[in-house]
């Protein structure tokens, strides 16, 4: 099915994505999108939505399954309380991506802007992966609880760094890998930074043979030969010993 | 050498016959038994008053600890005992409950009008009183039609409301503040009476699913438990922005406290810390508060009400109409006396407004602009009795919501220790030895006697005010004087002095 989104209010695009999913139509094609917020917020089937465009904020808020793939750049907060389902972003994301998202998996073939993957958690065999392929803002994981991060620096403008200052702050659980080297005065202090091991590098190479699919990467070899650091928290309770009982 | 002595003294009586209860009702370890008699640690005590309680020969008394501290207006028992907490330990101070120091309570500075000759009084034992109020959006005007019939029907399309019977909801407190039975009898209590409880931003437990068209969730920025199945159990969604006790702070619970339960419902493993941070990360602006709200009317199709709750602050009129223009429905107000499970002390002492304060500011400003019917409003944080609720409504609020009022029907003495988990009276503990001295069923008999209870006595004074419906009474500032408040008070809170 297709939708051509021009000139449309996103009250209207989301209220005919919601009635196409629920007469059971399993993939959905919207183009000229610009700036429409929420497509795909609060879905919880299992269906696939191909966004043609420029998709607003909250694309994919609460989500519960769907595949969003995202031929262009998306906006801000991408993802938001995700709980299950797949964001591919062809180009760049904004702000706050993956807020609080709890599974799923989001795919970024560009950067990234600030607070990505912040309080991401895990939760039994939910594990939520953000693969970024360019560079990310300040505020990488922050109060990052569980799950997966990825930034691997290989697409993105040449001057910035892969990640900026701010990394971690304030992280308490899950992994963060970061392909290349960082500015280890950048990172929180609670945070380690270690080299991969054999775990980690078997970790990686599922993540990064999806995200190389994804964007029709023929060579994950390219990507996986690079140095990678591992950042993880040291402790798991960052604030227990701040109060008089 | 040690700088803090007890805070109480723990008398047992020569009346005591050794049954040696106290030991096992005492969840702080005050008591234990020497082989002959009961031995005391005065240290331990909080005064909840659990033991005197149950004790079967009334023989245990409490005291405060007979030390006099020399009498000093400036450095206080309170500020001697907290300077050496502080010393020992290099810590923030952690409290429960609300803001008890000595501000002025406006409540008992105003007072309600009656009916004298002039207009009659209407009996509410013959007459029926209204109190059904309605939550949610209200249109400008009401459009309607004769179809062919000649029947009117309406035109206007109303947006999701909430009914309740009376105007006393509860208010948020988590599971993990509380503990599931303390759910599950606001939640009963909530569909006994007709109105709601809030989930707090603690998550759903599944215990509470039969009631859910009683249950108000929460959104906080910890977004614990948050997925579509919990937005969808529900009467209404709330996103928290703020709450009386802390306002402006985010909240820890710490992991010893994320239990296997309770971290099913937050959604995290367990024994890690449930980090809500101070601000949502996706809201800086108001206009990011209407994405999120917006995003929750998106993923819910428009069939909920959004809530948003803020702690009344200096500021908080232009937030409040902010907040209203940003599209929610409701708008809860929490003033700084409103509980909480556990708070630094400084901020719940020292930061936020009163309620009565913060709901007059607020009313006036959104009628002022012109908006007042685009949201309702709830006032919480400190309402006592029926004669606030009555006073809160004359104000401005649709309705109030209670949180320590009905923990204190359930048993709560208020001895501030809630953020220990060792509450003694099963209230705000995870413990199933204390858990279990909360029996469901008795629990929510007493909290919907207590309500059951306001109604009758707001009923009589809306009798006495000659008007019969809650509605008539929502922001009807002429039927309030104030009392021994100055020009500023009365200004600000929009009433004429007594005698005026
Ligand atoms: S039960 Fe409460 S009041 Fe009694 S001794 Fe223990 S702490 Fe003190
Ligand atoms: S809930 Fe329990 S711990 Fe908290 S103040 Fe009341 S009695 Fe004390």
């Amino acid at each position: 099915m297709k939708i051509d989104a021009r000139g449309m209010h996103y009250r209207e695009l989301n209220e005919r994505i919601h009635d196409a999913v629920l007469k059971g139509i399993k993939e959905i094609d919207i183009v000229n999108v610009l700036g429409q917020r929420y497509i795909g917020t609060g879905i919880g089937e299992k269906v696939t939505i191909n966004v043609y465009g420029t998709p607003g904020s909250d694309l994919g808020a609460f989500m519960d399954g769907p595949v969003i793939n995202v031929f262009g750049s998306c906006q801000d907060v991408i993802g938001n309380t995700m709980n299950n389902g797949k964001i591919v972003v062809h180009k760049d994301a904004g702000n706050v991506v993956g807020l609080s998202m709890r599974g799923g998996k989001i795919f970024i073939k560009g950067s990234v802007g600030y607070r990505t993957g912040i309080h991401i958690k895990a939760y039994k065999d939910q594990c939520p992966v953000i693969v970024i392929g360019g560079k990310a803002g300040d505020f990488l994981g922050e109060y990052m609880a569980g799950g997966i991060l990825v930034v691997l620096g290989i697409f993105g403008r040449e001057k910035d760094p892969i990640v900026g200052r701010f990394i971690a702050t304030g992280m308490h659980g899950g992994t963060i890998y970061i392909r290349g080297s960082i500015n280890k005065s950048h990172v929180a202090h609670d945070v380690s930074i270690e080299e991969i091991d054999e775990n980690d590098l078997s970790a990686l190479k599922n993540i990064i043979q999806e995200f190389c699919d994804a964007f029709g990467i023929t060579d994950p070899n390219s990507i996986l030969s690079h140095q990678f650091l591992k950042l993880r928290p040291k402790s798991h309770r960052p604030y227990g010993q701040m109060y008089a009982y | 050498m040690n700088f803090s002595y007890p805070e109480f003294l723990v008398k047992v009586s020569e009346n005591c016959i050794k049954c040696r209860r106290c030991i096992k009702e005492c969840s702080f370890g005050v008591f234990s038994w020497d082989g002959e008699k009961i031995k005391i640690n005065h240290e331990k005590c909080v005064a909840c008053h659990r033991c005197a309680a149950c004790c079967p020969a009334s023989a245990i008394t409490i005291l405060k600890y007979p030390v006099s501290f020399k009498e000093n207006h400036l450095w206080t028992e309170e500020i001697l005992r907290d300077i050496k907490k502080q010393a020992d330990t290099g810590g923030k101070i952690l409290t429960g409950c609300g803001n008890d120091k000595p501000y002025p309570v406006l409540w008992d500075k105003m007072l309600i009008d009656a009916c004298q000759v002039t207009n009659p009084s209407i009996d509410p034992l013959r007459e029926p009183m209204e109190l059904r109020t309605y939550l949610g959006k209200k249109p400008e005007k009401l459009e309607f039609w004769h179809d062919k019939s000649g029947e009117i029907k309406l035109t206007t399309v109303m947006e999701p409301q909430i009914k309740l019977e009376t105007p006393v909801i509860f208010a948020g407190m988590s599971y993990g503040a509380v503990s599931l039975n303390v759910h599950l009898i606001l939640a009963r209590a909530a569909k006994e009476l007709g109105t709601i409880m809030n989930t707090g931003e603690g998550g759903l437990p599944q215990e509470l699913l039969p009631y859910k068209d009683h249950i108000v969730v929460q959104i906080a920025s910890g977004r614990f438990g948050v997925n579509l199945e919990y937005l969808n159990s529900c009467a209404a969604i709330e996103i928290k922005i703020g709450q009386g006790a802390k306002p402006g702070i985010g909240g820890h619970l710490p992991g010893e406290k994320v239990t296997e339960e309770i971290s099913r419902t937050r959604m995290i493993p367990a024994g890690t810390d449930a980090i809500s941070p101070a601000p949502h990360h996706d809201i800086y602006s108001i206009e990011d508060l209407r994405q999120l709200i917006y995003a929750i009317k998106e993923a819910t199709r428009y069939r909920k009400p959004v809530g948003v709750k803020i702690a009344a602050v200096h500021n908080v009129a232009a937030i409040a109409s902010g907040v209203v223009r940003a599209g929610a429905d409701i708008i809860t107000i929490d003033g700084f006396r409103g509980g909480t499970g556990a708070s630094p002390k400084v901020i719940r002492d020292h930061a936020g407004l009163p309620i009565e304060i913060a709901l007059a500011r607020v009313d006036e400003q959104l009628r002022k602009e012109g908006i007042r019917h685009l949201a309702s409003i709830v006032a919480s944080g400190g309402i006592r009795s029926s004669a606030d609720v009555l006073k809160a409504i004359a104000l401005g609020a649709d309705a109030v919501a209670i949180g320590t009022a009905a923990l204190i029907a359930l048993g709560c003495h208020l001895c501030q220790k809630c953020y220990t988990g060792l509450c003694a009276w099963g209230i705000t503990t995870q413990k199933p030895e204390l858990t279990r001295r909360l029996n469901v069923e008795e629990g929510a008999l007493r909290v919907t006697n207590l309500v059951k209870a306001w109604n009758l006595e707001i009923k009589e004074i809306l009798g006495a005010l000659g008007i019969n419906s809650i509605e008539s009474l929502r922001g009807n500032r002429e039927r309030l004087r104030g009392i021994d408040l100055d020009e500023v008070y009365l200004d600000v809170l929009g009433i004429k002095p007594a005698g005026r």
